[in-house]
């Protein structure tokens, strides 16, 4: 709770600091309000807490999922500085929407009322709009933002059309009560209750951009600024799944072959458009935006499993993958920025010998996100193929399988453009403060790997 | 703590070499390499062959889901380790005369891919073994595809996604054998090893982790990537690859598939003997008709791999005992002979047997090296080669008399495309090409003379290295016949 009240004020002291003549002080600050958030938010770490008459809850898995929240925006922020030097007249606009975007995702997985959920979803979505369109004299980035506004807002409606069937059928937001109705099996599910699940599915498929509610990703994710999409990518995925597990684990976890066939067939489709189109794809940022789809679906055969062991694989799934997105998109705003914006792989010829440093970063993360050992990535999937196997999913596991191999073959593309292609063109500056988070993260990636008994097991 | 300073001192050398300049880097890889070596040496004085596990180190890895990391050494991986160890610092005093652009990288993935290596020989848990396994995979597919030929770019990556693929079938393997383990689960060998599985779940799980072995190995016919890679990539991944990266399949199944799924390979025994059988001939044949001297070499290989495999699936202590053999003599062979050809490619510019001839008229010292290394490699008695391929012979022949009798026209085959590669390359009249070829330098003959001297070693004194993996062998084998 104490994060929320610190993002919400610290966003609005943001606004003000708006005012300001020069842009130098707002990074700093905006960095230090995260790391104030963040060590407030462990703070609470094993003191379960409710809050306005039980409508959200800080657990420990709240303070887990909303760390990894608050530490990707800590992680994303350094690749602002551009904006800092070219002196970007909204930059605190920016940074106080991102502090608001966050209090969203906190609402996302501390909830435990249907109308908080909506509310989470929306503070997130409504930011995520605007910072969409932040480029305003790009045409890409206008239609980018009316697109994700458009598409957002009917897929709100459905949400909420779906929470009120929900409590239509089981008079209740509680998240928990909802169970004791739907914890009746297939047969004597009310269909109002069926359709409202459904519903909610729906929505909130959308906003972690799994099939078939994918469509505004490529569009939307090309159009916003580098930065803001990497923002996107994890932030809303992980807030969203979040709040996705917790749905299915607590309200609906009775009705689980009621919602099975659904989820699995969406979850097929997920990975199967998300690797395929990826792999068809010569821009870098489309490619990124269907790999995340399919990282969408790797999330969701967690909560196909929904065991014992899928909370912790998918908290361990979305901290690699926000830390190796993070440095995807950062890396892709440094390298586009300076080769005339362009944002195809071939923007990535050479980097091995242009910035060292950029192309090990880069290639630590894409080994991460396609999910070979010694990264993150790799334990991430294994913790999620584990928790499906346990539940006998062989079938889905070799699902996951063949498609991580097509995820192979596209992330290896950027690696093959930065070591074994020809520069395309001067050497690549990145200053010191950029260069200190790369490496962070790359290491971070590394101790993901090595190391991830650190964090496989804390939920 | 041995075992654990085998695995870590490379990698700790790898970031060390990070830190250096060119020349330096080069020759601190080699001090690193050689004292790994010595490491190596002290492990196999102090080693107990009748007991096993030794040097043994177990340590919580992934707490929560019963991954250790457990690490140790038996006589079948004390002997990789040794082959690893052996034929690392050589390979890169080999590549001392090239001058790789970066060579820091250079020599920083080759210490790492050394880690791998190690880490696979030693792992004796299920995950760490996966984990080292693609360690090694890594630093070899940037060696090959940034410092090899012109081809390089699409022939590295099929081998990678070949490779990859192999693996991650293995992974679900061993998350499905994870889950089938009581009570709380592990992926410590032993309780792998005590699983009893239905014969139908074993027979999934044998081709979830043989297809990882086979491709890794390679047998026929999942050798497709391996012929391009070996031609693409520079000498040294060139020798990594065939002298000790296809180790690890043959390891892996004499580790990890035949004790853990014993009944799944008595089904389909017959169908691997039957296809190591035709790699043998088939790449023997092919071989014959190769005029690169790098795809004759990849040919034979698979020949030889073939015989090994066969060897190693008729579950009888001759033919595992030769493959551990074989396994460490065509390790030293075929990097002695990718080694000469890296010296002959360097000289006059060419792989293509064609184009060379007359070599020995200038050159008394490599001719020797070469004929030796080569008759190694034909399994001449006296050398390494025989006491290996007459083990796998016997094993294969006590398994079915026909199939020893084909798997037999190796030794006939190998020596038509050994000797007639030998006779064009090095009798005949010099030609341009060769007329100014110069013979050894120093650097090539240290390189060249540890590997002969293995040669004679293994072939006169077998027993040096088969009484180490004797009673590890047969620990297996009683694993497999419980």
């Amino acid at each position: 709770m104490v994060s929320i009240i610190l993002l919400t004020s610290f966003g609005i002291l943001n606004l003000f600091l708006g005012f300001l003549k020069s842009n130098r002080i707002l990074l700093p600050l905006a960095l230090l309000f995260l790391i104030i958030v963040l060590g407030a938010n462990l703070a609470d770490w094993n003191q379960t807490e409710s809050y306005f008459n039980n409508m959200l809850t800080v657990d420990n898995f709240a303070v887990a999922f909303t760390s990894v929240v608050v530490l990707t925006s800590l992680l994303i922020l350094p690749f602002s500085t551009r904006y800092i030097r070219l002196n970007d007249d909204n930059l605190a606009e920016y940074f106080a929407l991102i502090l608001f975007s966050l209090v969203g995702a906190v609402m996302m997985v501390a909830y435990e009322n249907m109308l908080m959920l909506f509310i989470g979803i929306e503070i997130l979505s409504i930011s995520m709009y605007v910072l969409a369109g932040s480029e305003k004299r790009s045409l890409r980035s206008n239609e980018a933002a009316l697109k994700y506004f458009l598409m957002g807002s009917f897929t709100t409606g459905i949400l909420l059309f779906g929470i009120a069937l929900i409590y239509g059928a089981t008079g209740t937001f509680y998240i928990t009560e909802i169970s004791a109705a739907a914890n009746t099996g297939t047969t004597d599910m009310s269909p109002m209750l069926g359709l409202g699940l459904l519903l909610v599915l729906i929505g909130i498929s959308f906003k972690v951009s799994a099939a078939p509610f994918h469509f505004w990703t490529p569009d939307v994710y090309e159009g916003t600024p580098a930065i803001f999409t990497g923002f996107m990518s994890t932030v809303v995925k992980v807030a969203g799944f979040a709040a996705f597990y917790k749905l299915l684990s607590v309200s609906f976890a009775g009705a689980y072959s009621f919602w099975f066939p659904t989820l699995v067939a969406m979850t097929v489709i997920t990975l199967v458009i998300g690797n395929i189109a990826a792999a068809a794809q010569d821009s870098f940022k489309r490619m990124m935006a269907y790999s995340s789809i399919s990282h969408a679906g790797y999330l969701m055969l967690a909560l196909l499993a929904l065991n014992s062991r899928s909370e912790n694989a998918i908290f361990f799934y979305s901290l690699a993958y926000s830390v190796a997105t993070v440095a995807a998109f950062g890396i892709l705003k440094i390298v586009s920025d300076q080769r005339e914006g362009d944002e195809s792989y071939a923007a990535f010829n050479g980097l091995s010998r242009t910035n060292p440093l950029l192309a090990f970063a880069m290639t630590v993360s894409m080994l991460s996100l396609a999910g070979i050992p010694l990264t993150g990535g790799f334990f991430g999937k294994f913790f999620i193929f584990g928790s499906v196997l346990e539940k006998d999913l062989l079938w889905l596991v070799v699902v996951g399988i063949l498609m991580s191999m097509v995820g192979i073959y596209y992330y290896f593309r950027v690696v093959i453009a930065m070591y074994m292609r020809e520069p395309s063109g001067e050497r690549l500056e990145v200053d010191a403060f950029t260069t200190f988070t790369l490496i962070f993260i790359a290491v971070l990636t590394i101790v993901l790997g090595i190391f991830p008994g650190l964090f496989s097991d804390i939920l | 703590m041995v075992t654990a300073l085998l695995l870590f001192w490379p990698a700790a050398a790898a970031l060390l070499v990070l830190f250096l300049k060119g020349n330096t880097a080069k020759k601190f890889a080699f001090g690193a390499a050689i004292l790994e070596f010595l490491l190596a040496l002290y492990a196999m004085v102090q080693f107990e062959p009748s007991v096993a596990p030794q040097f043994t180190l177990v340590k919580d890895w992934i707490p929560s889901v019963g991954i250790t990391f457990s690490i140790g050494m038996d006589g079948i991986s004390l002997l990789m380790v040794f082959l690893t160890t052996f034929l690392v610092p050589l390979i890169i005093l080999a590549s001392f005369p090239h001058s790789y652009k970066n060579p820091t990288a250079f020599y920083a993935l080759i210490l790492l891919m050394q880690t791998g290596l190690i880490g696979v020989f030693v792992s004796f848990d299920a995950f760490l073994f996966y984990f080292f396994w693609e360690v090694a995979l890594i630093p070899i597919y940037f060696i090959a595809a940034v410092w090899g030929g012109e081809r390089r770019i699409a022939i590295t990556f099929k081998f990678f996604l070949y490779t990859i693929i192999g693996s991650l079938f293995m992974l679900v393997g061993f998350i499905y054998l994870y889950f089938q383990t009581p009570g709380n689960h592990t992926s410590d060998i032993n309780a792998f090893y005590q699983l009893n599985l239905d014969a139908s779940s074993q027979s999934w799980i044998f081709w979830f982790l043989f297809l990882a072995f086979a491709i890794k190995m390679p047998v026929f016919p999942f050798h497709t990537w391996q012929p391009d890679t070996y031609t693409e990539s520079p000498a040294p991944a060139t020798m990594l690859l065939s002298g000790i990266m296809l180790k690890m399949g043959i390891y892996g199944v004499i580790r990890w598939l035949l004790p853990v799924v014993p009944l799944g390979v008595s089904q389909w025994d017959v169908l691997v003997l039957v296809l190591s059988v035709i790699g043998i001939i088939y790449g023997s044949i092919i071989a014959i008709r190769q005029r690169d001297l790098k795809r004759l070499l990849a040919y034979s290989s698979i020949a030889h791999v073939g015989l090994i495999a066969a060897g190693i699936f008729t579950l009888n202590e001759q033919g595992l005992q030769g493959g551990m053999i074989q396994m460490l003599s065509h390790g030293i062979n075929v990097t002695g002979l990718f080694f000469i050809i890296d010296i002959i490619y360097r000289r006059t510019h060419t792989r293509d047997i064609e184009g060379l001839g007359g070599i020995t008229q200038s050159t008394p010292a490599l001719s020797i090296y070469f004929m030796i290394l080569l008759l190694g490699t034909v399994a001449l008695p006296l050398t390494n080669g025989f006491v290996g391929e007459f083990l796998l012979l016997m094993g294969v022949y006590n398994y079915n008399a026909w199939l020893g009798a084909i798997a037999g026209l190796t030794i006939i085959l190998g020596a038509v495309y050994m000797l007639r590669m030998f006779q064009r390359v090095m009798f005949g009249e010099q030609n341009p090409a060769t007329a100014n070829f110069k013979d050894l330098t120093r650097t090539e003959k240290a390189v060249l003379i540890p590997l002969v001297v293995m040669v004679f070693w293994i072939g006169l004194h077998p027993n040096t290295f088969l009484s180490i993996s004797e009673p590890s062998i047969n620990q297996l084998l009683n694993i497999i016949n419980r």
